[in-house]
């Protein structure tokens, strides 16, 4: 599928790949308590963002623009546009594509700490709800640790589990199942 | 008109007088009638006792109201113990007890016959009566007569089928008792719509106690049925909410860093029983609800969710990940050492004990197909009581006859139920959109 194809030509990070997300053990923190009903992802917002301080220039070998320029986030081009982590069921752990992936939006999120990033882990439905809140909790916790990793303020990254309650795709089958089973990155102007 | 009154015995409702105002007062003025949910039977029990009920003699003005027995002859098979006999079959229509010929019935093999009459006093104001006869013996069992109006008349039928069905089965009935479940409907361009609703054990009634566009889950009955806890997730991160069904209030009881999850009440009403990552890792909490402090009851690196109280509140049994795969535990209320209760399979989540303590029910995972499960507590025997493909959320009626549950109809989340021994299905069916995380009220009080 094309999330998977987008990041696997992209360059290893060989301290990352030695990272089991079961071995980092923090404290969950940034969870934003103040934050207000509506907010969606500002994805399309125009904040103004001059200099991309920290970014690495350059192009993927599948063509995707790597940029931590504050403007990079809304580029189609850029290896960030992707903003879904999808997982194996049952399952937290993150594969080697989607661990570069997350490298990315880390470095880009440590590169422009006026932004931060809402992770919202998902679960397919099968199974019962309150352990796929649980599921899609620690789904979303493995993102998180990896995203720290890069050097990200903790602040800026907060979680939400809503398990099986928000699916993507509404069919009783494996393509939907593989579709809900995720994390997706929302990222917002602090 | 001669009738021998004196043998029935004049009783009104066990519950305190105001309950049955206050409560009819909510349901019928908070908010306009939903979609209703409409029963389909699915798998018949043989063996289910014959039982004939006429009509009820209406004198005054008939009114669409007038369908007593009707609702009781639902009642009585949606329990899967017994067989109504369709009223196009009943051999007499007996309206008095001096019109009943016992003879007649016992060779049709009619063990049991109910009569009754719905008075119209005038518009709004009803009296029902009816008795239970025992054909063998020749005698009166029950009679009851109720005052009654547009909004108690149904739940004065379900009052007499409680009675009915305990007379005959030695168990308490729980028909006149109340659901809850959450709905959820998605349209194409539109905020979806989620909604915890209230409704009548036979679907009617229904009434919507919250309404948002982010989720709801995981509702729970107060002991006294007169609150819900549910997590809401209307402040885009999870929050558990007490909520008052009389009054409307509510109160937000739990907004910790992280999961805010599984909410259920204690048996003596006085702690709720949750799941809480705010440790770094969700595990089972109690919070005192007057003191509003706070007791970790499990600590382990696994995922812990799902609590349950056994009927005497002295343990809980969740849902525990510590295994490697979901897996049912048991700890005591005041913490200490988990044991472990499910071996059979790699998928066992979301228990219920029953309210005698005796038998669990839980979800069981075989590979993509969930059913709903029954394990005796004493013995270890394991029952799968339904077909999947997803079932969830199982919830024992108060008198442990039935256990209603989520399940799929083809594309739609329906309610179903099924008898405690296997043998005895039925649909709940919402006109438009999913329903999903059915709970079984307490009986009322």
């Amino acid at each position: 599928m094309k999330f998977t194809k987008l990041v696997s030509a992209l360059m290893l990070s060989g301290l990352l790949a030695a990272c089991s997300p079961d071995n980092v053990k923090d404290n969950q923190a940034g969870m934003d308590e103040n934050q207000q009903g509506s907010n969606e992802s500002v994805d399309g917002a125009q904040t103004s963002g001059i200099n991309g301080g920290g970014a690495e220039g350059g192009t993927a070998l599948n063509g995707a623009v790597v940029s931590y320029d504050k403007a990079a986030i809304n580029d189609a081009n850029n290896v960030l546009a992707e903003k879904v982590v999808y997982f194996e069921y049952d399952s937290d752990q993150i594969s080697q594509d989607y661990q570069e992936l997350i490298a990315h939006h880390g470095k880009y999120l440590a590169a422009n700490s006026d932004m931060s990033v809402r992770l919202e882990g998902h679960a397919d439905e099968r199974g019962s709800r309150e352990y796929n809140v649980a599921l899609a909790n620690r789904r979303a916790q493995s993102v998180r640790r990896l995203v720290l990793f890069q050097g990200v303020n903790a602040e800026q990254v907060s979680v939400i589990s809503y398990g099986e309650e928000k699916p993507v795709a509404l069919a009783h089958d494996d393509e939907s199942w593989q579709l809900n089973r995720r994390v997706e990155l929302v990222y917002e102007a602090r | 008109m001669l009738v021998n009154w004196h043998r029935i015995r004049e009783r009104k409702f066990t519950a305190k007088p105001g309950f049955l105002t206050m409560f009819f007062l909510l349901f019928f003025t908070s908010q306009s009638v939903q979609s209703e949910l409409r029963v389909e039977i699915t798998k018949g029990a043989d063996g289910a006792v014959p039982i004939a009920i006429v009509p009820f003699e209406i004198t005054g003005q008939a009114t669409q109201l007038s369908k007593v027995s009707d609702i009781v002859a639902a009642d009585l098979k949606r329990s899967g113990k017994f067989a109504p006999i369709e009223k196009s079959k009943l051999i007499a229509t007996p309206k008095d007890l001096e019109e009943v010929n016992y003879k007649l019935w016992r060779v049709a093999g009619i063990d049991h016959l109910v009569i009754g009459k719905l008075n119209v006093i005038k518009p709004n104001q009803y009296e029902v009566s009816f008795r239970l006869l025992d054909v063998f013996k020749g005698v009166q069992v029950l009679g009851y007569q109720f005052p009654a109006n547009d909004h108690s008349l149904r739940r004065i039928s379900h009052h007499i089928s409680d009675l009915i069905y305990e007379s005959i089965t030695g168990q308490k009935g729980a028909f006149d008792t109340k659901i809850a479940y959450v709905t959820a409907e998605r349209k194409q361009g539109m905020q979806p719509a989620y909604k915890l609703q209230v409704a009548d054990t036979d679907g009617y009634n229904s009434q919507t106690v919250l309404n948002s566009t982010q989720p709801i889950m995981s509702p729970s009955w107060s002991p006294d049925g007169s609150k819900l806890a549910y997590v809401s997730f209307e402040k885009r991160k999870s929050e558990i909410y007490v909520q008052n069904l009389f009054s409307q209030k509510r109160e937000k009881v739990s907004t910790y860093k992280g999961i805010n999850g599984a909410p259920v009440w204690s048996p003596n009403g006085k702690k709720l029983a949750l799941t809480l990552s705010k440790g770094g890792n969700p595990d089972i909490y109690v919070l005192s609800l007057e003191t509003k402090k706070l007791k970790q009851i499990t600590k382990h690196w696994g995922i812990d969710t799902e609590p349950t109280w056994t009927p005497d509140g002295s343990e809980i049994v969740f849902t525990s990940s510590r295994s490697g795969k979901p897996q049912i535990y048991r700890v005591p209320a005041k913490g200490g050492l988990a044991k472990r209760l499910t071996f059979d399979g790699k998928y066992n989540a979301s228990p219920e004990v029953s309210s005698d303590g005796r038998t669990l029910v839980y979800v069981q995972g075989e590979g993509n197909t969930f059913r709903i499960t029954s394990m005796d507590l004493q013995s270890g025997f394991v029952q799968v009581l339904t077909d999947g493909p997803l079932d969830e959320s199982p919830s024992f009626a108060p008198n442990g006859s039935m256990v209603l549950y989520a399940s799929t109809d083809k594309f739609k989340g329906v309610l179903a139920a099924v008898s405690t021994d296997g043998r005895f299905k039925q649909k709940l069916v919402l006109s438009e959109g999913d329903v999903r995380e059915p709970t079984w009220g307490p009986f009322r009080k």
